[in-house]
């Protein structure tokens, strides 16, 4: 039997951008409102200061951003089925006390600290998430009492004004270390081999499944934007950017790390069973669970990811700064709700990816690291970013109407 | 084209809430290949036979015949894998996934730890096409952007996917058009067409002798008619749908 019903693939490189444009239009946008966002305010702030487009300010930029964005990736896996998680970041708190106390004062070894932290983090997902998804108490309430218990606990670890210098030279270097030139260059060229991998692989197999393929121009033509930008970027901060005698340069550490988990985190949602069902459980718990999936389990599981990463969140914090201090973790859970939203993920829950998230926080920080170039009041940073949040929330909720009206 | 074994057969079935008996004593039974219409005003019992069919709740007493064989359906799981599939009205989708996804929703398709895209699209389609299902642009659409005919479709398109023997649909034209109404009830004769014994709960008795080989009235719990379409008129099933005739007055 021949297959009539397309499937999006079919048609040439002028159909394919025709249904993209209709598919904006009827309210699937995506990331489109942030990407844009990101050029504009890149252009804007590289006009009004001639420094923000500089290599120094973008290595300074890219771990300003780590920390919000690996926690707005977390964030997502929440925000996904609809939860909130306010504790995300004095939970990383928690677990960075317990990995500081662990080295510094048992003299254990840095490597199986860092693994006591990631577990009691995904542990207290765990229990986060028994009590939303086993006992039903709304996740706003039981991450909100955390978020106040957990400060307590913070204090009660580490003393009050605690601060503890990290010892560890491989934990400092994540935020203060660069990678040698030709290691920048080796990550983009395997990164850029994986993607190209991937989608032949794809394409191999819906031909052998008789289906039909976009345009292989579309393909190269997005591999090569990828590989363009990512080339860009490299040589940039290949650039030496001391201002005093002993050169930096290189792509940070923390940069390969951030996208490996980026990449991890999109191969879980989008092609595997967790991540299917996830999004269902997101889109309408009740037609997932007459499904037979398992609402509970995925919801315990989402909670715990969630705290994984915001403990690897933590680790960024404390790298950057160079100590674990009773407060971290607790101002920018907020930001990073707000990044994940900027970016594209829908607080209605069943819409949105990690690289949503990812560039909305790169927004975020670009708005405050602009407008902390031009000198401007702090006040008005604040301002800036809270009207953005409320207009991307308002483009989510008003999309959502249009795609769910559309027939 | 009708068989000589129905494909369910219920034989005195039974079902009381409390002191409210809601269903006295009821036989139905439902032919491979034939549409039969279950018919009956608010608080007949429709709703409550089909809960018991679907394994959702059980009846008090009674016989269920599965394929001839006497069964029994403790949950919608054990009602699934003898092949019994409803269609609720609110249809069950999740409107953020598009239409394979939602067609394999809880039964995907693997390659090892990976999900075989490719062939659920593949499957969904060739479904879609065997239901001579025409409304659809792509299978890769968000049933978000889908119209309730287009989702109704999906559903019924679900059910023929999970290989059911029997399909359940509850009032699936309820809230549709004129030309949706159409597109589903075409759809519904395809799927009995095609060898499914299908039932179908409405009010809309238009859209009843338009679809249906069968139709069994309910009145109060108890069976009061069960008619060929063909052989009976509008006038006729309102009677005694109303309670004002009962089927010792044909005679």
């Amino acid at each position: 039997m021949s297959v009539t019903i397309g499937s999006g693939h079919e048609g040439n490189v002028r159909q394919q951008v025709d249904a993209y444009v209709s598919r904006v239009k009827g309210g699937e946008m995506g990331a489109l409102p942030s990407v844009l966002s990101l050029f504009v305010l890149t252009i804007l702030f590289s006009v009004l200061n001639p420094y923000f487009f500089t290599q120094g300010n973008f290595a300074n930029l890219l771990t300003q951003t780590a920390t919000l964005m690996m926690l707005a990736m977390a964030l997502v896996f929440v925000i996904l089925i609809a939860e909130i998680d306010l504790s995300a970041g004095v939970t990383s708190g928690v677990a960075m006390a317990l990995f500081i106390l662990m080295t510094n004062k048992g003299g254990i070894d840095w490597r199986i600290s860092i693994l006591a932290g990631l577990v009691l983090g995904t542990a207290i997902g765990a229990m986060i998430g028994f009590f939303v998804a086993k006992v039903g108490v709304p996740s706003f309430v039981v991450t909100l009492g955390l978020f106040l218990g957990f400060q307590g606990l913070q204090l009660a670890l580490l003393g009050d004004g605690g601060l503890y210098r990290i010892e560890v030279p491989e934990i400092k270097a994540i935020m203060n270390d660069n990678l040698p030139a030709w290691m920048g260059w080796g990550f983009l060229i395997a990164a850029m081999i994986i993607m190209t991998a991937i989608n032949f692989y794809d394409r191999s197999v819906r031909t052998r499944s008789g289906l039909a393929n976009r345009p292989i121009s579309l393909m190269y033509t997005k591999l090569a934007i990828v590989a363009g930008i990512g080339a860009a970027l490299v040589a940039m901060l290949n650039l030496n950017r001391s201002t005093s005698m002993k050169e930096i340069s290189g792509v940070p550490i923390v940069v390969p790390i951030a996208i490996t988990v980026l990449f991890l985190g999109t191969l879980l949602l989008d092609r595997t069973l967790f991540g299917r069902h996830l999004y269902a459980v997101g889109g309408n718990p009740e037609a997932a669970r007459r499904s037979g999936i398992k609402v509970v389990k995925i919801r315990i599981i989402a909670f715990m990811l969630c705290s994984f990463l915001a403990v690897i969140s933590g680790i960024f914090n404390a790298s950057r700064i160079g100590a674990v201090e009773a407060t971290a973790g607790k101002s920018i859970v907020l930001s990073g709700v707000a990044a994940a939203v900027v970016g594209g993920v829908s607080l209605f829950g069943g819409r949105g990816r990690l690289i949503h998230a990812a560039v909305g926080a790169l927004v975020i920080a670009i708005i405050d690291n602009g407008l902390g170039l031009l000198g401007l009041p702090a006040g008005i940073n604040f301002l800036v970013t809270g009207g953005v949040l409320i207009l991307a929330a308002t483009v989510d909720a008003v999309s959502r109407k249009r795609s769910s009206t559309a027939s | 084209m009708t068989s000589q074994t129905p494909i369910v057969e219920l034989i005195g079935i039974t079902k009381s809430f409390g002191p409210v008996d809601v269903l006295k004593g009821i036989n139905f039974t439902a032919y491979a290949g034939r549409v039969t219409a279950l018919v009956g005003d608010n608080g007949a019992g429709k709703s409550t036979l089909i809960k018991g069919l679907a394994g959702v709740q059980q009846y008090d007493s009674g016989v269920v015949k599965f394929e001839g064989q006497e069964v029994s359906l403790p949950s919608a799981r054990a009602a699934a894998a003898l092949g019994i599939e409803v269609v609720y009205q609110d249809l069950a989708l999740c409107e953020n996934l598009d239409i394979v996804q939602n067609m394999f929703l809880g039964r995907e398709t693997m390659t090892g730890i990976t999900l075989n895209e490719p062939q659920m699209e593949f499957e969904a389609s060739k479904t879609l096409t065997g239901l001579s299902v025409r409304t659809v642009k792509s299978v890769r659409q968000k049933v978000a952007s889908l119209s309730g005919g287009q989702r109704q479709t999906v559903a019924i398109a679900r059910s023929v996917l999970r290989n059911a023997k029997l399909v359940i649909l509850d009032e699936p034209t309820a809230a549709l058009g004129v030309a949706q109404t159409e597109q589903v009830l075409n759809l519904v004769r395809r799927l009995a067409d095609s060898g499914v014994a299908v039932i179908i709960i409405s009010h809309n008795l238009q859209d009843v002798f338009k679809v249906a080989d069968d139709i069994a009235v309910l009145y109060l719990g108890k069976m009061v008619a069960t008619l060929k379409s063909s052989e009976t008129n509008h006038l006729d099933v309102v009677q005694y749908i109303t309670g004002s005739r009962t089927m010792g007055d044909q005679a």
